[in-house]
C-alpha cells in the first residue's frame, strides 16, 4: 500500500505517494528527476549515491525514501547559484579531481557536508572522511587536493561576507596604495 | 539495478511503547525491525530476506541518547548512530576506546545512517563495537511489551547473524558501567581496507594495581574469528596477577589462539586468522598496559 512522504529537495517541498520499498535514489532519480545523484554499486559500498539529509551525508540507495519523510535534502543540483557553480563544484574542475564523473556529484556531497563542519580540514581529515568514496578512473589525490582548494575558496568568501562592503573596498584599495608605494 | 523487489507493510513507531506494541502484535508474523537500514536494506536487495512487515523504529527519537553519569557509566540509546558515539565529546573523554573504533567503522555515510545496537543486532561475525563493549563490561537492556532483560555484551551474539533478541523483542539500551582507575583499554581490528569488515579484531582491558605493578584484572575480547565476538577468558586468566609483560602477552597470544574457532573464507585461512588474533593481541595489550600505566 502506497504511503504519503513529504520531503524538501533543494529548498522545494515535494508531497505524493510512494511504495515502503522504494528506496530514496529512486525517488530523488525517477520520481523527481534530480539524475545528478548517480547509483553505482547499489550495495553501499561505493558512495557514489551521496546526498545530504539533514546536514548530513548518507547513500540514498540504503534508505528507505519514508525514513526521510519531513526532512531536508540537498543533491547536487542545489548547490549551485544559477549559473555560478558552487566553490566546491569549480575547485574539483580547477584540480583536475574527476574524468568520467560517476563518482562526483558522490564525492561533492560528502565535501560539502564534511567542510560545513570542518571548515579547515587536513589532507589526513579529508582521507578518512571521503574513504568510503570509490573513484575508478581519476585517483584520489586529486580529489583530495579539490577538497583543500575548496576549502580555501569557501573560507575567504566567508571572511568576505563578514566584511562589510564598503570596507572590503577600503582595504583593499589601502592593500593597493601599500603595495604600488612599496614599489616605488 | 539492485532494489528491494517485494512489498511489505511498513509500520513507522515513533515511540518506544508503540513500538513495543506493534512487536508484540506481530511477534507471530513474518516481521523485521528496521533502524537505519543499513544492513537490512542490502539483505533485503539481495533477496536474503523478504520480511512481510517492516516495524520502522528510526523514528524513535526517544531513544536516540547518549548519557553519562558518574555512578551509572554510559548508556546508548538504541537510535544512536555510530557518527554520534564517534562525535560525543563525553564519550571521547571518559571511553576514548569507542571512538577510536568507531573511525573505522564502514564510512561515513553508514555510521551516519546506521546504528550502534543496529550493528550487534546484524550479528556479522566481525562487528567492531563488540570487542570493546565486552571488555567494558557492557550489558544490552532487550524489552518486550511489559518486560524487560539485560545480557552481557559476550553474551549477545549466538552466531553468524543470530543474537539472543527473540520474536517480541527489541533492543533498547547499551549500558556500559565505569571504567575502574588505573585501567587502560585499547582496540584494533585489521582489515585489507580501512572500513571494511575486520579479518579479526581483538579489545583488551587492564587495570593494574596501586602499584601500577601487577595486573589486577585483564578483559580480552575478539570479533571476525569465530562465529560471533568471543571473550577469551583463558587468555585472560594468564595476564591476572602478575606483571605484564612483552613475554607474558605472548604467552596469553598463545592460549587466545586455542581459544577461537575461525572459519577459513577468501581472505584468510584459519590458520591465517589464528596468528592474526596472537599478533593482534600482543600489539593492542602492549598499548593497553602503556594506557593503564599513565592513567
Ligand atoms: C558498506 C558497509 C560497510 C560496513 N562496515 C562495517 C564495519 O567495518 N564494521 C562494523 O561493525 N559494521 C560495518 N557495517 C555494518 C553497519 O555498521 C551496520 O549496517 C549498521 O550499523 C546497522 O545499523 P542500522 O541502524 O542501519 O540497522 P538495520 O540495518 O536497520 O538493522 C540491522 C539488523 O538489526 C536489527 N535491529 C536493528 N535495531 C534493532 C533493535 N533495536 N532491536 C532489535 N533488532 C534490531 C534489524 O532487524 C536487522 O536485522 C558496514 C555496513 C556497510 C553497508
Ligand atoms: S550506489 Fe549507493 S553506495 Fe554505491
Ligand atoms: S571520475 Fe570516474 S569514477 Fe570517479
Amino acid at each position: 500500500m502506497k504511503r504519503e512522504l513529504n520531503i524538501t529537495v533543494n529548498g522545494e517541498s515535494y508531497n505524493f505517494f510512494v511504495e515502503p520499498k522504494t528506496l530514496l535514489v529512486h525517488v530523488l532519480r525517477e520520481m523527481l528527476g534530480f539524475t545528478g545523484t548517480h547509483q553505482a554499486c547499489d550495495s553501499s559500498s561505493c558512495a557514489a549515491c551521496t546526498v545530504i539529509v539533514d546536514g548530513k551525508a548518507v547513500k540514498s540507495c540504503s534508505i528507505l525514501a519514508l525514513q526521510v519523510n519531513g526532512k531536508e535534502v540537498t543533491t547536487v543540483e542545489g548547490l549551485a547559484d544559477g549559473a555560478n557553480l558552487h566553490p566546491i563544484q569549480q575547485a574539483f574542475i580547477d584540480n583536475w579531481a574527476f574524468q568520467c564523473g560517476f563518482c562526483t556529484s558522490g564525492q561533492i556531497m560528502a565535501a560539502k557536508a564534511f567542510l560545513d563542519e570542518n571548515p579547515n580540514p587536513t589532507r589526513e581529515e579529508i582521507q578518512m572522511q571521503m574513504d568510503g568514496h570509490i573513484c575508478r578512473c581519476t585517483g584520489h589525490n586529486m580529489i583530495n587536493e579539490a577538497i583543500r582548494d575548496a576549502a580555501k575558496r569557501l573560507q575567504s568568501r566567508e571572511a568576505a561576507k563578514k566584511l562589510p562592503a564598503q570596507k572590503n573596498l577600503q582595504s583593499h584599495k589601502w592593500a593597493q596604495t601599500a603595495k604600488s608605494g612599496k614599489g616605488a | 539495478m539492485k532494489t528491494i523487489t517485494t512489498d511489505f507493510e511498513y509500520l513507522p513507531a515513533t515511540t518506544v511503547e508503540e513500538a513495543l506494541d506493534m512487536l508484540s502484535q506481530h511477534k507471530d508474523d513474518d516481521y523485521k525491525i528496521i533502524a537505519g537500514g543499513q544492513s537490512l536494506c542490502t539483505a533485503m536487495k539481495h533477496r536474503l530476506i523478504a520480511p512481510e512487515y517492516l516495524i520502522d523504529i528510526k523514528g524513535l527519537t526517544d531513544l536516540d541518547y547518549i548519557k553519562f553519569d558518574e555512578k551509572e557509566g554510559l548508556k546508548i540509546g538504541a537510535l544512536a548512530t555510530h557518527r554520534s558515539l564517534e562525535k560525543s565529546q563525553i564519550v571521547r573523554e571518559k571511553y576514548s576506546v569507542l571512538c577510536e573504533m568507531e573511525e573505522n567503522v564502514a564510512s561515513v555515510e553508514t555510521r551516519n545512517w546506521g546504528t550502534v545496537v543496529g550493528d550487534l543486532c546484524n550479528a556479522d561475525p566481525a562487528v567492531d563495537p563488540a570487542p570493546p563493549l565486552i571488555v567494558l563490561d557492557a550489558k544490552l537492556k532487550i524489552q518486550s511489551k511489559g518486560e524487560e532483560r539485560t545480557v552481557a555484551a559476550e553474551e549477545f551474539a549466538l552466531d553468524f547473524f543470530e543474537t539472543t533478541v527473540q520474536e517480541g523483542e527489541m533492543v533498547t539500551e547499551i549500558q556500559i558501567p565505569v571504567i575502574p582507575p588505573n585501567t587502560g583499554v585499547y582496540f584494533t581490528k585489521y582489515s585489507q581496507m580501512l572500513g571494511d569488515y575486520a579479518l579479526g579484531s581483538v579489545a583488551v582491558l587492564i587495570t593494574l594495581d596501586k602499584k601500577k605493578e601487577v595486573c589486577a584484572n585483564a578483559r580480552i575480547g575478539l570479533a571476525g574469528v569465530d562465529s560471533a565476538p568471543v571473550r577469551a577468558k583463558k587468555a585472560e586468566e594468564v595476564l591476572k596477577g602478575k606483571k605484564i609483560t612483552e613475554a607474558l602477552l605472548a604467552e596469553a597470544a598463545e592460549v587466545v589462539k586455542t581459544e577461537i574457532n575461525p572459519v577459513s573464507g577468501i581472505e584468510g585461512s584459519e590458520d591465517y586468522k589464528r596468528e592474526l588474533a596472537g599478533t593482534l593481541l600482543k600489539r593492542v595489550g602492549k598499548v593497553a598496559l602503556e594506557r593503564a600505566q599513565k592513567a
